[in-house]
């Protein structure tokens, strides 16, 4: 496939923004139950969903470059019985609002608490909402995944790993920069955040390498022989009908030579996982916030390559009727 | 419930491309807006088509054959384009089975073309929305057009009559025995999409002629001759007997 820089932007900005969410509610809730200390509302989770909520801004925003009609996007929520592009963008606006209203309840302080778990654990209503939201932000990871993996012809894609892909990547960005985030504020839970992301990194890294191993050794399912219908050994393509472009061989042929193709992926490999983790792990070591920084910039920009990577990897059955000009 | 599609014979299809062109010609002149075609004079000229004819070849020299292969929407009976829509642009016609996009609801996300192994939808690059083969669907029930033209363009225009129009499902039409007795298939079943569009396969026609065929057994002499012409004076068969 072609990757297009528009769904590479959404696919990482909004997944930075969901694992930041994620990362400020697992503080949270860490905190209700005493284990770490109580982050100041407004500073803190306000201005921490923020930072998410621009996040996922930005991404929807690329998201509109994608369309041929983006005054029409709003017709897109109709098919989420049967499309998960459909439920994803019911999706991604819910969790964005509601993250919002989540950031609004901190950082204004409306924040009752509704009840008390035995005597010690205090329920208030941005847990509740937070609770909710958490539920919205793997939903929203649930409907970008499938949106690829349901397409059963597009064999590198049709796995469960993809969606695994995207919420491991997605969360690990997040916390990284919730750790870079935490460590600008000053907050205790700069380490407990780090920890978290190394974790997540490491989880990523063991899915991600299983879905190249998977993709290198795959036997795709539809030959020359399946796409026309003939049943001999040797097919070659003379003509594909016209001798400049059209959309199929725009569209589907990520055109790089397997050289560049190569190096943006061990680009990705290196750039997500070591580099990251070696600069987050120099960092928690004495809390230095530009080296957290740093290593956010530098997973995020593997992370596009490794999103890049994801769509040109992909060979879509409609290619075997594209193999020659003519 | 009835499927109208193509069955295609690739034994009689030349490579002609008149099907393409009368495609081309049909559909960029209807109300729906025409098909785009970007530089069409100068360098990388591109443009929307609903129908490609490619040319393969089958074997090895000097035991190889050209195939020409025409390619076109196959109106799938399980669309996988269909569901994946967010719109509702893409949908497939309970009454006859064709497989549209509704220009006006299409956002233009690429994501049904995606979802087509076939590669049969284009975005057009003026309208900016998906497009494919409607099967002529303006033509096929204009009753200003005579009935033996309510046919799809590409259709009309061929002319091997290597493509056939009809209701698949329904047994007595042309394309329904056509696929019965002339081993009709669907492209890339493996994906269970159930294309309506069937095509026909190369086939050699030879016929076996016998020794004993050529020279009647029943022949007394065990030799063919020509009777001598009777001459003009003489009383014809027909003078002799009569009925």
């Amino acid at each position: 496939m072609h990757p297009a820089f528009s769904v590479v932007f959404l696919t990482t900005l909004i997944g930075v923004g969901q694992g930041l969410f994620l990362a400020l509610y697992t503080g949270q809730l860490y905190s209700v139950v005493k284990v770490l200390p109580v982050q100041d509302s407004a500073n803190f989770y306000g201005l921490g969903s923020l930072i998410a909520v621009a996040f996922l801004a930005a991404g929807l925003f690329s998201s509109f470059f994608h369309l041929g009609h983006p005054e029409r996007a709003w017709r897109s929520a109709a098919r989420w019985r049967t499309s998960w592009l459909s439920r994803e963008v019911i999706a991604l606006p819910a969790f964005m609002g509601m993250t919002m209203i989540y950031g609004l309840i901190h950082y204004l302080g409306w924040n009752p608490v509704l009840f008390t778990l035995r005597d010690t654990f205090e329920i208030d209503l941005s847990l509740l909402v937070g609770g909710l939201n958490t539920v919205l932000a793997f939903t929203l990871f649930l409907c970008t995944g499938m949106i690829y993996a349901c397409i059963k012809f597009l064999q590198e894609w049709a796995t469960p790993l993809t969606v695994v892909n995207y919420t491991l990547l997605g969360s690990a960005s997040g916390f990284m920069l919730a750790t870079a985030f935490a460590s600008h504020q000053g907050s205790e839970l700069t380490g407990f955040y780090g920890g978290w992301t190394i974790l997540l990194t490491l989880a990523a890294l063991v899915t991600r390498v299983s879905s190249l191993v998977r993709n290198s050794r795959i036997k795709h399912k539809s030959t020359l022989q399946t796409a026309i219908g003939i049943r001999h050994d040797r097919i070659e393509q003379k003509a594909q009908g016209f001798m400049a472009g059209s959309f199929n061989t725009r569209e589907y042929f990520h055109g790089v030579s397997p050289a560049v193709f190569s190096t943006i992926k061990w680009t990705f490999l290196i750039a997500v996982f070591p580099v990251p983790l070696f600069l987050l792990s120099l960092g928690l070591t004495a809390n230095v916030l530009p080296l957290f920084i740093m290593a956010f910039i530098v997973q995020y920009a593997g992370l596009l390559a490794e999103r890049w990577f994801f769509f040109a990897q992909s060979r879509h059955p409609q290619n075997l009727y594209y193999q020659t000009v003519g | 419930m009835s499927q109208l599609a193509l069955v295609i014979d690739l034994n009689v299809c030349v490579g002609c491309h008149a099907c393409v062109t009368s495609c081309k010609e049909w559909n960029t002149s209807g109300t729906a807006g025409y098909l785009a075609d970007m530089n069409p004079f100068s360098k990388d000229p591109t443009g929307t088509f609903f129908n490609r004819v490619q040319t393969f070849e089958v074997g090895e020299f000097p035991n190889a054959e050209t195939v020409h292969f025409p390619k076109s929407c196959l109106h799938c009976e399980d669309p996988p384009c269909v569901p994946v829509c967010p719109t509702g642009a893409s949908y497939k016609r309970e009454q006859d089975g064709i497989v549209l996009v509704d220009y006006d609801k299409c956002i233009g996300c690429k994501y049904c073309s995606w979802a087509c192994p076939y590669g049969v939808r284009e975005l057009d690059e003026h309208q900016k929305v998906m497009k494919k083969c409607t099967l002529c669907v303006d033509r096929i029930y204009d009753e200003s057009l005579p009935e033996n033209e309510r046919k799809p363009a590409c259709v009309m225009a061929c002319p091997t009559s290597a493509r056939l129009f009809g209701d698949v499902n329904d047994p007595d039409s042309e394309a329904a025995i056509a696929i019965r007795e002339r081993g009709g298939y669907q492209l890339m079943p493996e994906w269970g999409t159930r294309p309506a569009n069937h095509y026909l396969p190369r086939r050699k026609t030879r016929i076996t002629i016998h020794e004993d065929e050529l020279v009647r057994v029943d022949n007394p002499l065990r030799k063919e001759r020509q009777l001598p012409m009777p001459n003009s004076d003489e009383p014809t068969l027909d003078d002799v007997t009569s009925w």
